[in-house]
């Protein structure tokens, strides 16, 4: 983030001469309306072909309702849109992607089970006298995979790739169509550099193309480096349509926040690293070799009360595989785990549980939030669990407990009745870490904690971690933002291919640098 | 609470449902919905669906826990042939098949059989991880087999007076089946609702690994609703088997499995798991009895009973489904949207 300390220009929306044709997509007045939320009001929107759009705003700012007001998931109480000139409505996506709008959404809505190219295909196939030619078929879908670099082989089937390769497939299955609209909602959250890169090549090769391209993510440094134009909202309003490069990075943030200068710098402030006195304290946790067979080769960490240690590798490097260990998601099959200086076996996450260590996992969605279950129901599920299904919590102390947390990390909407399934992802994440909070942990697993999520609650969450940390926590802080890693951890584990290659003490003079310089030469000089 | 919030209670057509149904087999035969008092216990129409319904009752309350887990148990039927089996062979080989002490025992050593089946199906579905479907088929299946087995391929016939009081007999003027359900109704929704049994069935419904991920034990809870199932059934086999005081291995609950998985969703449970209601159930249960009770009151011919129950189960599914509701009201007035779901 860059403090430029230039004056704020007045809110004045770029003019459209950016583009002399006219916008593919325009969206005009759009609300749409919840029971009891104006989810979106009066917002406006417009594509123009061959250019990349960023649409920015806060967790629940209402970018996720707009592209479903849009691709007619959600209808619009008011409000018009006009594709190609003519008002239209769509009753739902598979009518937007006839219209040549395709989504790639930010979780892969993908069937697992199926083969890549009957992903990639998947409603046009190619067909010979009302059959299906399935030849033919994965032929066109290698063909399609071709164009986006990606060589894995079309037959097999799509959950025996990494998360990463199966966005890039759902981002080719929105190339089959030729669409002329492609929305992609915060495809990068879980691709790693080289990926970024490589998408990034595609999403130019598509603008150049004449493509309308519609993004959303919560990487300021990749809207700065590919988007032309943005619109920018707040709490379901629109706040302004700006040309990037007209527009600094702190005033864009200031925009999407709300808030004052002062206090978004105070938010963006480094929390202070506080070096543990150490002393004769035993660490929290100790494993020794512990390891799993195809999972995590053994390696030995310990982890101090009031320490926060980061663990820094590349997608794939071990690095949730290591929290799982230590949490008893899966189990050790060699070294020992100490756990306050006691030899422990952890079989089940509850075990883990029972012994003060908690995990966040990294995929909110699957294995993290119920989605069906309100706010107050998930946080208060890991004390409930941990009591057992005997002894429920009193009504009183889950109010209580759940209303302490609501207002602490700032849980918005702030009714424990909301069904946790509809909150924004940053809120979503919020619930999390109130579930293990309310444990009173004293070993916290955080796998991508601030994921997918805006600048503030990022901000805040970092901030929250170097508290807790204070206070005696001990944190494991998984992320694959070095820069952030960095600025949290007093310790950083190094992992590579499944092994942990290195650990670094952190200070003053550390920088991402010292760690991609470990992670490359994996640790042979080390 | 206006009209139109009532109209959109999960149990608003299925109460309809039900409330049609009565009027129909009133208006055909007056007598139906008389209550008269005779030998100080009560008679007519309504105490007989309350009495028969008791059965379809128990086996779905089962099943709502089951199907809450995204589970299915197609056993039940089963389970209930073998638990009249098993209860009338013992009574029927027992000395004294008149006492209370043979008629507890021999109803013990059915539960005891029926819980193992229970564990049994638990155990095939939550720790060998075999899908809901195939792993109670097997019991399905091959349950009346067994049933057979014990009572020698005959239909075992006792006189027990004990045992005939389970069905038939009355208690403050109501019928003991009624009762029974009753009891079992209200311990159930005890069970889920005042400890937290029913949040972490539905936590494990709606969501499994994140469910185990937040330390809830899954497994455990997964196996648990098997076997609270089968111990229901096995009641209404005792409830259905002393209704005709014979244990008939092949028609006992026959096809039961289909009405009670109807039963828990005409209540509102999804059978894509998680949130569940028992009341919903009970309605359910009770609207699939008074169809079956008004198909012979209202006369229809037997030819077409089928047909019959499948257009008015087609017609409360139908106006209980969110699709036909969102359609409905939008005609009705084109503003509020809602959004649709569709799956993620």
């Amino acid at each position: 983030m860059t403090t430029s300390p230039s004056a704020i220009p007045a809110d004045q929306p770029a003019q459209p001469a950016a583009s002399d044709r006219p916008p593919v997509v325009a969206m005009t007045g759009i609300t749409v309306t919840f029971p009891g939320v104006k989810a979106l009001d009066g917002v406006d929107l417009r594509l123009f072909p061959g250019e990349v759009h960023a649409l920015m705003g806060e967790n629940g700012a209402g970018k996720s309702t707009l592209i479903k007001a849009l691709t007619g998931v959600y209808s619009i109480d008011a409000g018009t849109i006009v594709v190609d000139g003519t008002e239209r409505t769509f009753t739902g996506p598979a009518q937007a992607q006839l219209a040549g709008i395709s989504t790639v959404y930010q979780e892969v809505n993908l069937c697992d089970n199926l083969s890549v190219a009957e992903n990639v295909m998947l409603g046009h196939e190619v067909r010979r006298a009302g059959l299906v030619d399935f030849r033919a078929t994965r032929r066109a879908a290698r063909e399609h995979l071709k164009a986006l670099n990606l060589d894995i082989d079309p037959a097999s089937t799509l959950s025996s790739h990494s998360l990463a390769v199966q966005q890039l497939v759902a981002i080719c299955r929105a190339m089959v169509v030729d669409a002329r609209v492609v929305i992609l909602d915060e495809p990068t959250s879980s691709l790693d550099v080289d990926e970024v890169e490589r998408l990034f090549a595609v999403v130019r090769d598509l603008r150049s193309r004449g493509v309308a391209i519609l993004f959303v993510s919560h990487f300021l440094e990749q809207v700065y480096a590919i988007s032309d134009r943005m619109t920018v909202l707040r709490n379901g309003t629109l706040v302004g349509e700006y040309r990037t490069a007209d527009l600094p990075r702190v005033e864009l943030v200031q925009k999407m926040i709300g808030r004052s200068l002062e206090v978004l710098e105070q938010l963006e402030e480094a929390p202070k690293r506080v070096v543990a006195e150490r002393g004769d304290v035993q660490p929290y946790v100790q494993a020794i070799g512990l390891g799993r067979k195809g999972s995590i080769e053994p390696f030995d960490l310990d982890v101090y009360p009031g320490e926060v240690v980061g663990l820094a590798g590349l997608l794939g490097s071990g690095r949730t595989e290591l929290a799982r260990l230590l949490y008893g998601a899966d189990r050790s099959d060699v070294g020992e785990l100490r756990v306050d200086g006691q030899p422990t076996k952890l079989r089940t996450p509850r075990s883990a549980l029972a012994r003060r260590i908690v995990y966040s996992s990294e995929s909110r969605k699957t294995e993290g939030i119920i989605g069906d279950l309100t706010v107050r129901e998930n946080i208060v599920l890991g004390l409930q669990a941990e009591r057992g299904w005997l002894r429920r919590i009193p009504q009183r102390k889950a109010d209580e407990v759940v209303a302490q947390y609501v207002e602490q990390l700032g849980i918005r909407p702030a009714n424990p009745d909301a069904i946790a399934g509809n909150l924004s992802g940053g809120n979503q994440q919020k619930v999390l870490l109130a579930r293990w909070l309310a444990t009173q942990p004293k070993l916290l697993l955080l796998d991508e904690p601030t994921r997918g999520i805006d600048v503030g609650a990022k901000a805040e969450i970092q901030r929250l971690v170097a508290e807790l940390a204070e206070q005696g926590m001990a944190v494991v802080f998984i992320s694959a933002e070095l820069e952030e890693v960095l600025r949290l951890s007093h310790r950083i584990a190094v992992l590579r291919d499944r092994r942990k290659i290195g650990e670094l003490t952190n200070g003053d003079d550390v920088t991402t640098d010292d760690v991609v310089d470990l992670i490359a030469s994996g640790g042979q000089d080390a | 609470m206006n009209l139109g919030a009532i109209a959109r209670h999960r149990l608003f057509w299925p109460l309809v449902a039900l409330v049609v149904l009565l009027v129909a087999s009133a208006l055909k035969s007056p007598a139906f919905l008389e209550v008269t008092v005779r030998d100080g216990h009560l008679f007519g129409g309504p105490v007989d669906i309350l009495r028969r319904s008791s059965v379809l009752l128990l086996v779905a309350l089962g099943m709502t826990l089951v199907i809450a887990t995204r589970g299915i148990d197609l056993s039940v039927g089963a389970v209930m042939a073998i638990a009249g089996a098993v209860a009338l062979s013992q009574i029927a080989a027992s000395p004294d098949p008149g006492a209370l002490s043979t008629v507890l025992l021999a109803m013990l050593t059915a539960l005891a059989v029926a819980l193992g089946i229970g564990v049994f199906n638990g155990f095939l579905v939550a720790v060998v991880g075999i899908q809901p479907i195939v792993a109670t088929l097997i019991f399905m299946t091959a349950g009346r087999g067994i049933a057979m087995l014990i009572t020698g391929g005959q239909i075992t016939t006792v006189t027990s007076a004990p045992y005939k009081t389970i069905a038939s007999g009355y208690w403050l003027g109501l019928p003991v089946a009624a009762l029974i359900a009753a009891l079992i109704f209200g311990a159930t929704a005890l069970l889920t609702r005042r400890t937290a049994l029913g949040v972490l069935i539905e936590s494990v419904g709606i969501n499994p690994s994140a469910s185990r991920l937040a330390g809830v034990r899954a497994r455990t809870i997964i196996w648990t609703v098997y076997v609270i199932c089968a111990a229901f059934a096995c009641i209404a086999g005792f409830i259905k088997s002393s209704d005709i005081m014979a244990a008939d291995s092949n028609n006992a609950g026959l096809f039961i499995e289909l009405d009670a998985i109807l039963a828990v969703v005409i209540g509102g449970t999804s059978l894509a798991g998680g949130k569940f209601s028992l009341t919903g159930t009970l309605v359910g249960s009770l609207v699939i009895t008074t169809l079956t009770l008004s198909i012979t009151i209202l006369g229809i011919p037997v030819n077409a009973v089928s047909l019959f129950k499948a257009l008015v189960v087609i017609a409360v599914c139908l106006l209980q489904s969110p699709v036909v509701q969102h359609r409905m009201r939008s005609r009705r007035r084109r503003a509020a949207p809602v959004p649709v779901e569709v799956p993620a």
